[in-house]
């Protein structure tokens, strides 16, 4: 793969991001299938908000999370320009409302900060860890709480 | 491991095919169908199961198939006559013969008496039923021969399986030349298992002709340079021999010659034959075209039928001239034929992917015509030819893989024979199964969903359907009733019929039991065809004692339920004193439902058209408040509550006008009838459904999703859910945190 741009101990792993707002983030590229326009979903009776519906990729019935309302920001507006990147979290696949996709990095793990204690919920439940590219601060998502955990709740 | 449990599973589905034959076969000779070729088929059924059973250990199973083939081979050999009384009992063993495998597939050790009791009784009824053998020859015109012959046959069966083996040095002496094809070892065949199996039957010696041999460079690894010479001495006949070589005829060269006939009287018999030619394709070799004599004997033995008809031809051509014969039934050799010309097991999960994949391609044809459509391109012929010619592509490529997924019902009607059998014997009744359109095909889910529900309905038929055999006589009817069960296609599904000639519905008492049960007002006017379907009812059985037989607690409400869960209906039609016929009809696959197409506050939604009874527009007088939230309707007189299924949805948080929309009249599975009132109504078409469970969860009120034609998503309407819901609280459901 890339060349990684900082040698250190730790296996390197590489990592898209993308941005909510003036924010950015991350997800493991491992974890991720493939990146695609945003398309208008079909609402889910009684879903919760971040869960924008569902959309058609190839014949899979792919649920769509807002990402920035799921992680406490304002609702996305969502325009053509948006993007859904999908993704992996155990054996369901989900979709990602995001603004846009920046950048592919690659990182040694042990870069991975822990989350600063802010006193957010969201960023306790949702970030996994921080890391610095240049002057930038990226936090890894943490795909597995992404989702709701809807089955549970319906039985 | 892995590989064995594979194998194992190989096996298990084989025997249940063995079994639907065993049972077809039985069946037809209990009918009077005594040909060679379907006792025969029989023999092989039972047989293989025991091959098969000894190679996995099965004791309790190779013990019971052993029994049951001895007595089979009896009537093979034609030392048994297969009276109906035998057939009778030989059709309760192969029931038992399939409990046993069931059991050992489940890995049970369950009872062995009901074994052991059918095996003693086909072991008495076989022993009492040896002498009159004599008549049936001398009728047969009489083969002396024939009955010296198997004079020995008769002894050896009255010694067990360890007898067998324990072979006095005396007897007969048969040297087998037996030279395999590369095919033989294509298949998987091995020759030390043919010997082991030859030398349970005596003592071998087998020399191996290597004389054939290349040298090491010009050997061909795949090519056979081997045969053998094996010389056996053996108490048993020729038969016994030819049966250790009865999986392998065709893939080798095969002698086998009796050099010492049986020590007793036959030797008139075979004496001068000495050189006996017999079995395998040997009719290429020149031997077997010699003496008639010879031939006659060599064909008698092989086949075990002794019609003296046989000419001095070559020994193959009488062997299939006979069978051709046998095979006078073109349409069973045909369909055999057809059943055997190659065919392949594929993965379950491999066919769905293919379906999916083509439910996707046809998605996509749609879409990429409605694209062309809007690009206006359509005007140029060569582009609208194309598309027509894709969609027609598209359609057949996906009726092609649907059918992969079908399954004839047959087996499934193989099955409810045994139930007529075991019900007619509980209520002491006379019943006959009449089964049609057995080839008909449906989706394999389909027919195993359908096992329960037609149980059911099978021995409903039986117990309550069909009078008791006195009844019958008095009201001038046969003394065997008649129960038949007959699938057809119609229209893009298959109706499946029960009917009984018994004597019909007995309205009055099915109202009064109606009544009594306080299932319905004791003043109501019912018309016929609505009384007839209060036996759907749930809570409603009609039997006056709880019989063992029909009366588990499971009404003719469960079938219902269980067959609209199908997306099925089901209907009565009955006829006092000429019987009555359950009709279902069925979806041919599950994989696509038929719905309507409705917009709910500007979502789309599809609703089953199974649950739906009829679409009404609701007019001022007929829409009431009952009560702060609820409404209802009035439909000819009665009130139905209305369901705003935008409201409970949470797709709206207000009732919308009733007199903006429509009303679709539905009928849940527990037979409750509500009004569902969507926006508008779009379409009505089939639609292939999607799960929502796969990558998201259950949503209460929805079913499943699909996809339409514009390649957006659609939710499809869950009418039970919403109906229940509404009942449990008439709040709107608010959106779940």
């Amino acid at each position: 793969m890339s060349e990684l741009p900082v040698k250190t101990n730790g296996a390197a792993r590489e990592y898209i991001t993308f941005r909510i707002g003036s924010q950015y983030f991350c997800v493991d590229i491992m974890s991720v299938r493939e990146i695609r326009g945003w398309t208008p979903a079909t609402a889910l009776p009684r879903a919760p908000g971040f869960v924008r519906g569902v959309i058609n990729l190839r014949g899979i019935v792919l649920p769509v999370i807002d990402l920035a309302e799921r992680l406490g920001f304002y609702p996305a507006e969502p325009t053509p320009r948006h993007v859904i990147i999908v993704a992996q979290t155990g054996r369901q696949i989900v979709g990602l409302l995001v603004d846009a996709v920046s950048d592919i990095i690659a990182l040694p793990s042990d870069k991975v900060q822990a989350t600063p204690d802010v006193g957010s919920e969201a960023a306790h439940s949702f970030i996994v860890g921080v890391m610095a590219i240049d002057d930038r601060m990226i936090s890894l998502v943490a795909l597995d709480s992404i989702m709701p955990s809807v089955s549970g709740e319906a039985a | 491991m892995d590989a064995m449990q594979a194998i194992r599973e190989t096996f298990f589905q084989e025997c249940e095919e063995q079994l639907g034959e065993l049972e077809t076969g039985l069946l037809s000779m209990l009918e009077g169908d005594t040909d060679t070729e379907t006792v025969n088929a029989v023999f092989r059924a039972v047989h293989s199961i025991k091959g098969g059973a000894g190679a996995f250990k099965l004791d309790r199973l190779v013990r019971f198939a052993h029994g049951f083939e001895t007595t089979l081979d009896k009537i093979r050999n034609e030392t048994l006559a297969p009276a109906p009384a035998l057939m009778k009992v030989m059709l309760r063993a192969a029931d038992v013969l399939a409990d046993l495998v069931k059991e050992a597939r489940e890995g049970i050790a369950g009872d062995d008496t009901r074994a052991k009791e059918l095996l003693g009784e086909l072991q008495v009824l076989s022993a009492s039923e040896a002498p009159p053998r004599k008549s049936a020859d001398d009728e047969d015109g009489g083969d002396p021969f024939q009955e010296l012959g198997f004079q020995p046959l008769v002894l050896s069966f009255d010694g067990e399986e360890g007898d067998e083996s324990a072979n006095a040095p005396s007897g007969r002496l048969y040297r087998i030349a037996f030279k395999p094809k590369p095919e033989l070892y294509y298949k998987g065949n091995e020759t030390s298992r043919l010997f082991r199996e030859l030398a349970r039957l005596g003592s071998v010696r087998v020399t191996c002709e290597t004389h054939d041999v290349p040298t090491l460079a010009n050997l061909d690894p795949e090519a056979v340079y081997l045969a053998w010479t094996l010389e056996l001495r053996s108490e048993q006949d020729l038969t016994a021999v030819q049966e250790v070589f009865e999986f392998v005829e065709g893939n080798c060269d095969l002698t086998i010659e009796t050099v010492i006939a049986p020590p007793e009287a036959p030797a008139a018999a075979e004496a001068p034959a000495p050189g006996l030619q017999a079995l395998s394709d040997s009719s290429q070799q020149p031997a077997s075209q010699a003496d008639p004599t010879k031939e006659w004997v060599a064909a008698d033995t092989q086949e075990g039928s002794g019609s003296g008809a046989e000419g001095p031809a070559d020994g193959k051509a009488t062997r299939d001239a006979a069978k051709n014969a046998a095979k006078a039934d073109a349409a069973n050799a045909a369909n055999a034929a057809n059943s055997q010309q190659g065919t392949i097991r594929v993965d379950l999960d491999r066919v769905d992917r293919l379906i999916n994949l083509v439910g996707e391609l046809v998605i996509n044809q749609a879409m990429l015509t409605q694209r062309v459509l809007e690009a206006g391109v359509v005007k140029i012929a060569s582009v609208s030819s194309g598309l027509d010619d894709l969609e027609h592509l598209t359609r057949e490529i996906q009726e092609s893989v649907m059918a992969i997924r079908a399954q004839p019902v047959r087996p499934l009607f193989q099955r409810m024979a045994r139930i007529v059998r075991e019900v007619a014997d509980a209520t002491g009744k006379s019943v006959r199964l009449k089964t049609e359109g057995e080839s008909a095909e449906v989706d394999r889910t389909v027919i195993e969903r359908l096992a329960d529900p037609l149980t059911h309905m099978i021995r409903n038929a039986v117990d309550h359907g069909l009078e008791k055999p006195e009844a019958r006589l008095a009201a001038g009817k046969p003394e065997q009733g008649e129960v038949r069960l007959s699938a057809a296609h119609k229209s893009g599904r298959v109706v499946i019929e029960v009917s009984d000639d018994g004597a019909g519905i007995d309205r009055p008492r099915v109202k009064s039991i109606a009544i009594k049960k306080g299932l319905i007002p004791p003043d109501v006017q019912l018309t016929d065809g609505e009384i007839d379907n209060l036996l759907f009812l749930p809570g409603f059985s009609t039997a006056e004692t709880v019989s063992s037989i029909s009366g588990r607690g499971v009404g003719m409400d469960v079938v219902k339920r269980s067959i609209q869960a199908l997306g099925g209906r089901i209907s009565i039609s009955s006829r006092p004193g000429q019987g009555s016929t359950f009709s279902m009809s069925l979806p041919l696959t599950l994989a696509v439902l038929d719905g309507m197409v409705v917009k709910v506050a500007d979502q789309t939604l599809v609703i089953p058209l199974t649950t739906i009874l009829e679409t009404l527009k609701p007019k001022q007088a007929d829409v009431h408040g009952l009560g702060p939230d609820a409404q209802v309707i009035g439909i000819r007189g009665g009130f139905t509550p209305l369901i705003d299924v935008a409201l409970s949805l949470g797709f709206r948080h207000t009732r919308s006008d009733p007199l903006a929309g429509v009303a679709l009249l539905i009928e849940t599975e527990g037979g409750v009838r509500s009004a569902l009132m969507v926006d508008a109504i779009q379409d009505q078409r089939q639609v292939v459904i999607k799960s929502l469970e796969a990558n998201y969860g259950h949503v209460e009120g929805i079913a499943a999703a699909t996809i339409l034609g514009d390649g957006r998503i659609a939710l499809i309407l869950d009418a039970d859910a919403i109906v229940a819901a509404s009942n449990r609280n008439s709040e709107p459901m608010l959106a779940a945190g």
